[in-house]
């Protein structure tokens, strides 16, 4: 890594802490140096930055997002920011002629011992739901790499403080939590694990809520 | 007594309640707790830690002039509504009105205190932002809840904002016979209003029977409120001194600041029962988020201001 890579990593962590004043709440999992894949919701840009910024360094330095090639090739700082920064695993999700398979790009990653960062919705939730439903890459690339524990990370108020098409973040008080991982079960198909991922997803949302009731102990 | 004199008694004061509170914090945690961890009490140390380090700000602010305390409390406001808007019920359609809210109208309306130009900045939220806000929110495409949307951004601007920039603008008076002294009407209103906050918490704990609001605050009693009020008030009867009132208007002005500030710490709690929060953020320890800490000033200071511009200001 040159020093100007260095330099804007540190940037970049020290920026997202700042902005999205999120604490890492670690409560399914602890922060170990194990092969994860970690998949998130998406509703921002800044959530990339996010989960990745709030892993510890030793994390950081060996897990690499998965991102759409159409958005993150397009400019010099964006080409910067994914390729030297982030280390991202840039997919082709127009699934042009001579791209290559997205599944396979992912597990060769795993198998140079990286960990992964993905947003299996696909693309920006800017609906009202919670989630949208998954695609189908999470299930390929568990059924592939059957090994690897999948992490759930909810954050929560990304999307509030960078929507879609906005430029100027509202420094509003993000979260994200990492929740308690799942494997494939052996004979799991592909609509069974879907649907078991994203509730876990959304079990880790409910678990980041503050419990309602109990006022202020002193107010 | 010249005004060092006072400067140095109530400095001297502070650092006394301070003192004697980590006393009795690290006697409890010796003897009854016997250093293993105790909620209540662990708690009561965390919040006399806070305390030092609120102390110490508020002082270096002051030391800082008109400059410094405006800074403080830009920034105070700044935490604040960051904590407010979050847990706010906005949506996408929101987000150009909230740049405006933390971009532009937080830091015009402390410019407007810093520059003493009174005239606008006692209607700028009121009246401007009150009316332009929602104009920009309209040529949103998105009408979903708008005027539950509007309503909430603007109220989160006066309590976070309008209401906190009045205790920095107690600097921007001009009281004859008082002047250079203002800084003390700042130190002044956060002594009573966090004494009443303290003295409403102990006199509650010991006493405490009759839930004054249990919907809202199930630790508010009506024993707690007239104990806490009543010394709040003799608190702040007694330091008439350092103030530009006789000692009967200091005690009358402490009451109406106390009631404020009960007020405050109701509604905030009402607020936070909607949400479904226990606090507001995590920013001082032992103290919930910034919003726990200043709900009270926000209700006191507009009023406290308003009360000594109109009888003390010729």
């Amino acid at each position: 890594m040159t020093l100007l890579t260095n330099l804007a990593a540190w940037g970049l962590t020290r920026f997202t802490r700042i902005v999205t004043g999120a604490h890492a709440r670690w409560l399914g999992c602890a922060p170990v140096p194990v092969q994860r894949i970690y998949f998130g919701n998406h509703s921002s840009h800044a959530d990339f930055a996010l989960i990745w910024a709030s892993l510890p360094s030793e994390l950081r330095k060996r897990t690499r997002p998965v991102a759409g090639a159409d958005y993150w090739e397009n400019g010099t700082i964006r080409r910067f920011v994914i390729h030297e920064v982030l280390r991202g695993v840039l997919i082709d999700r127009a699934r042009t002629e001579h791209a290559r398979d997205p599944i396979e790009l992912m597990a060769e990653s795993l198998d140079a011992g990286d960990s992964l960062i993905l947003f299996p919705e696909g693309t920006r939730n800017t609906t009202d739901e919670a989630l949208l439903p998954f695609r189908s890459g999470l299930y390929h690339l568990a059924a592939r790499r059957p090994d690897v524990e999948l992490v759930p990370v909810w954050m929560e108020n990304l999307g509030r403080l960078l929507p879609k098409g906005e430029f100027i973040p509202v420094p509003l008080l993000c979260s994200i939590t990492f929740g308690a991982p799942l494997k494939l079960a052996s004979g799991e198909t592909k609509d069974v694990f879907l649907a078991r991922a994203r509730q876990a997803l959304l079990a880790t949302r409910s678990s980041a809520r503050p419990e309602n009731g109990q006022a202020h102990e002193l107010r | 007594m010249s005004f060092d004199d006072h400067t140095l008694l109530i400095a001297a004061g502070i650092f006394g309640i301070l003192v004697f509170a980590s006393a009795v914090g690290a006697i409890l945690r010796f003897a009854v707790a016997r250093g293993a961890p105790h909620p209540v009490i662990d708690n009561l140390n965390a919040r006399v830690y806070a305390w030092w380090f609120m102390a110490a700000v508020i002082g270096i602010a002051l030391l800082g002039g008109k400059t410094g305390v405006v800074a403080l409390f830009a920034f105070v406001s700044f935490v604040a509504l960051r904590e407010y808007l979050t847990v706010a019920p906005t949506r996408r359609g929101d987000h150009s009105t909230l740049v405006l809210a933390f971009f532009v109208a937080l830091p015009f309306q402390y410019l407007l205190v810093w520059i003493e130009w009174y005239g606008l900045y006692s209607i700028f939220i009121p009246v401007y932002a009150f009316l332009l806000l929602p104009t920009l929110a309209a040529f949103s495409a998105d009408m979903k809840d708008y005027l539950q949307r509007s309503a909430t951004i603007q109220w989160g601007l006066m309590i976070c904002v309008f209401c906190v920039s009045h205790v920095p603008a107690l600097l921007t008076l001009d009281i004859p016979g008082y002047e250079g002294r203002n800084a003390f009407l700042v130190v002044y209103l956060i002594l009573i209003v966090q004494s009443s906050d303290v003295l409403q918490y102990i006199w509650g704990k010991l006493l405490g029977r009759r839930k004054i609001a249990p919907q809202v605050s199930p630790s508010k009693t009506v024993e707690g409120f007239v104990g806490g009020v009543a010394s709040a008030v003799a608190l702040g009867t007694a330091l008439w001194w350092i103030t530009p009132f006789s000692p009967a208007q200091a005690g009358a002005i402490s009451l109406a600041i106390t009631v404020m500030g009960f007020f405050g710490g109701l509604v905030m709690s009402a607020i936070k029962r909607d949400r479904g929060l226990k606090d507001w953020g995590t920013l001082i320890e032992g103290h919930g988020g910034m919003l726990d800490r200043i709900d009270s000033v926000c209700f006191s200071a507009p009023v406290f201001f308003h009360i000594v511009r109109y009888g003390w200001t010729p």
